[in-house]
């Protein structure tokens, strides 16, 4: 086989497997743009379209609604220039009418739609809250604990390191019953507090920041040492600005677990005003079922920042991603 | 400015520790305790003993749902495998586009699940799913999809007329369509990680084999796979322990793990029992059956790889 045949044959697979992969992602799109008559009678794959009959009489030409055909006669709506119906049960002789207009036309009102059925706002504004409170709190608490366990030598460390470890290998749905339980002993069921303290430690940023003060050069702190600078002075003045990339990417993670988190906010929030979107969303599901045009609306938004902080960041995503199933 | 050195190490490491040891270690203890007693929603328990764990292996509802999990599973990692080792092997020979194609395989993985599982159960609808046009397309009669219960094997066997023993019919279609989904989410990632593994092969091998003779398809059987194998056991143990923990797909895209039960994953039927029924003493003796599972599957997998390593 040639070469530029081999080449070829690679990029067509990879390119039919990479619209396998986004169909989904360009149907939900292109359904939610739709009416929902257009998307039920399935006329209207990928590209929206309006349809309408045209009535020429000989004088104007209006668009309508076919409701009945009689043969000689139809029964038509009459549409004004906004669609709306003007006339209603009009019988109009069925040789007045003209072929059907097609042409693309995209309900962006879907997402107007859908985003007034129910309190989407509340729902953002309580995931960016939950999501950005709790990046705080992974943060600093990796920040601080990274930091021990890669430059200083204390004892009982390993062990604190193996139980960092263990506890990052239980997945959630063992714990969640029992977390239930704990967090109703502490009354925080239904509060932010449990939507937000139990994920302000993330053990994958505690590595990641770790991995990254031991690549720093040794000097850097022997000096800082001599200058008389105060262990906390020093993580603040010098580390940190050091450090600025591998938080971003932290951040970034971070940020996207928690904003698409669903079992366990399902769980521990029960009020309507504490929903966030990803709840929200399931709830909206169950509601508007039929609805299938505002449901794809609102599952496009739902997921277009999260889209938007993937294409700013997706190099250090994708290579923070490629790290993690790296063994050193 | 000594004894400051031998305190601060702590309080570095005490917020995290802190917050480990309540949110995640204490509630890790508790679970090994509630599936012992009956609890009601709020209050105390009262002791049962193993009841819970008799009620749980005489009840047929959790003994679908692990057969539900482990059809689950034969299917979302050998091709959570196959496909990104595919991937990432076509990915890993070209220059151009490399970085469009990963943002295309990798979008899904970033994407919340109760987002894609809305999208792809109006897929998968009965009239004017994508899926069922599709199959319209190459002359398909339609699919019930996550309305059909019948096994894919016996699906299959319809087509020529034979009635296949229950035993052999198989997961359902509904579960294959959350089985579809499931792999469809979480390619990409393994794409990457895979690409990565490629990535540390020496050329020299390559290029030893060219010299050798040897075809592309011969070296991607004795030079890759071989060499990959430390990140296929990677992928191989990740995938297995998220597998068993799908519930966002169930709970969304099915009507409480039907049609007949059939698609209630081991996850959701913890929270079903927890949440709905409220019997968290139950739902919890569950949830340590699965973890017991992970750990075994853990201590297995980690065997096995120090047998197998190149």
């Amino acid at each position: 086989m040639t070469n530029t045949l081999r080449m070829s044959t690679i990029y067509f697979l990879l390119t039919i497997f990479g619209l396998f992969m986004i169909l989904p992602f360009i149907w939900m799109i292109s359904t939610s743009l739709m009416t929902q008559s257009e998307f039920n009678k399935n006329e209207a794959i990928f590209i929206p379209k309006e349809q309408y009959h045209v009535w020429e009489d000989g004088i104007q030409s209006k668009r309508i609604l076919v409701v009945m055909d009689k043969g000689d006669s139809t029964v038509v709506h009459v549409l004004n220039k906004e669609l709306k119906i003007e006339q209603e049960y009009l019988s109009i002789p069925s040789s007045q009418i003209r072929e059907v207009i097609k042409k693309p036309s995209l309900s962006w009102d879907n997402f107007k739609k859908a985003f007034n059925k129910v309190p989407f706002g509340i729902y953002f504004a309580n995931t960016l809250y939950v999501s950005f409170s709790s990046l705080i709190g992974v943060l600093l608490t990796s920040f601080l604990a990274a930091y021990a366990l890669a430059r200083m030598e204390f004892k009982g460390k390993n062990f604190i390191f193996l139980l960092f470890i263990s506890m990052m290998m239980v997945p959630e749905p063992i714990y969640l019953i029992s977390s239930y339980m704990l967090l109703d002993k502490l009354s925080w069921l239904d509060t932010y507090k449990a939507l937000i303290v139990p994920w302000c430690v993330n053990v994958f940023t505690i590595f990641l920041f770790r991995q990254h003060f031991k690549s720093l050069p040794k000097e850097l702190f022997d000096a800082a040492m001599i200058d008389g600078a105060s262990t906390f002075g020093m993580l603040w003045r010098i580390i940190l600005p050091l450090s600025k990339p591998i938080i971003a990417t932290a951040s970034v993670f971070s940020l996207i677990g928690s904003w698409n988190s669903f079992m366990w906010p399902l769980v521990m929030t029960n009020r309507p005003e504490l929903r966030v979107l990803q709840v929200g969303l399931s709830y909206f599901n169950q509601e508007a079922s039929t609805q299938t045009t505002l449901l794809m609306a609102a599952s496009t938004f739902s997921i277009v920042p999260i889209l938007i902080l993937f294409f700013l960041a997706q190099k250090q995503i994708i290579a923070s991603a490629a790290k993690t199933g790296m063994k050193d | 400015m000594k004894t400051q050195w031998k305190i601060s190490p702590y309080l570095y490491v005490l917020p995290a520790l802190l917050l480990l040891f309540l949110f995640r270690t204490i509630p890790v203890i508790m679970s090994l305790v509630i599936g012992f007693f009956e609890w009601e929603i709020t209050g105390s328990g009262s002791f049962i003993g193993v009841k819970n764990y008799s009620t749980m292996f005489a009840d047929e509802v959790f003994w679908q749902s692990i057969t539900n999990t482990i059809w689950f599973v034969l299917f979302v990692v050998p091709a959570s495998i196959v496909f990104p080792l595919l991937f990432a092997s076509l990915l890993n020979q070209i220059k151009r586009l490399k970085s469009l194609f990963r943002i295309m395989y990798f979008l899904p993985f970033v994407t919340s699940m109760v987002a894609v599982s809305i999208v792809w159960k109006i897929i998968f609808a009965e009239k004017a799913g994508l899926a069922n046009t599709m199959l319209g397309i190459v002359g398909i009669a339609p699919q019930k999809w996550l309305a059909e219960s019948t096994g894919i094997f016996q699906l299959l066997a319809n087509t020529v007329n034979l009635q296949l023993p229950t035993w052999m019919a198989g997961p359902s279609l509904a579960l294959v369509s959350i089985i579809i989904v499931t792999i469809w989410k979480g390619l990409g990632y393994n794409t990457i990680i895979y690409l990565a593994g490629l990535q540390n092969i020496p050329k020299d091998y390559y290029e030893a084999a060219d010299i050798d003779g040897a075809s592309k398809f011969k070296q991607f059987f004795k030079l890759t796979i071989p060499l990959v194998s430390p990140t296929t056991f990677y992928v191989l143990l990740m995938t297995t322990i998220t597998s068993f923990q799908a519930f966002s797909q169930v709970y969304l895209m099915t009507d409480k793990g039907g049609p007949l039960n059939t698609t209630k994953l081991i996850v959701y039927y913890i929270y079903e029992r927890g949440f709905d029924a409220l019997d968290m003493g139950y739902a919890s003796a569950v949830a340590l059956f699965l973890f017991v599972i992970l750990l075994l599957l853990t201590i297995l997998q980690r065997r096995l790889e120090r047998h197998v390593h190149y």
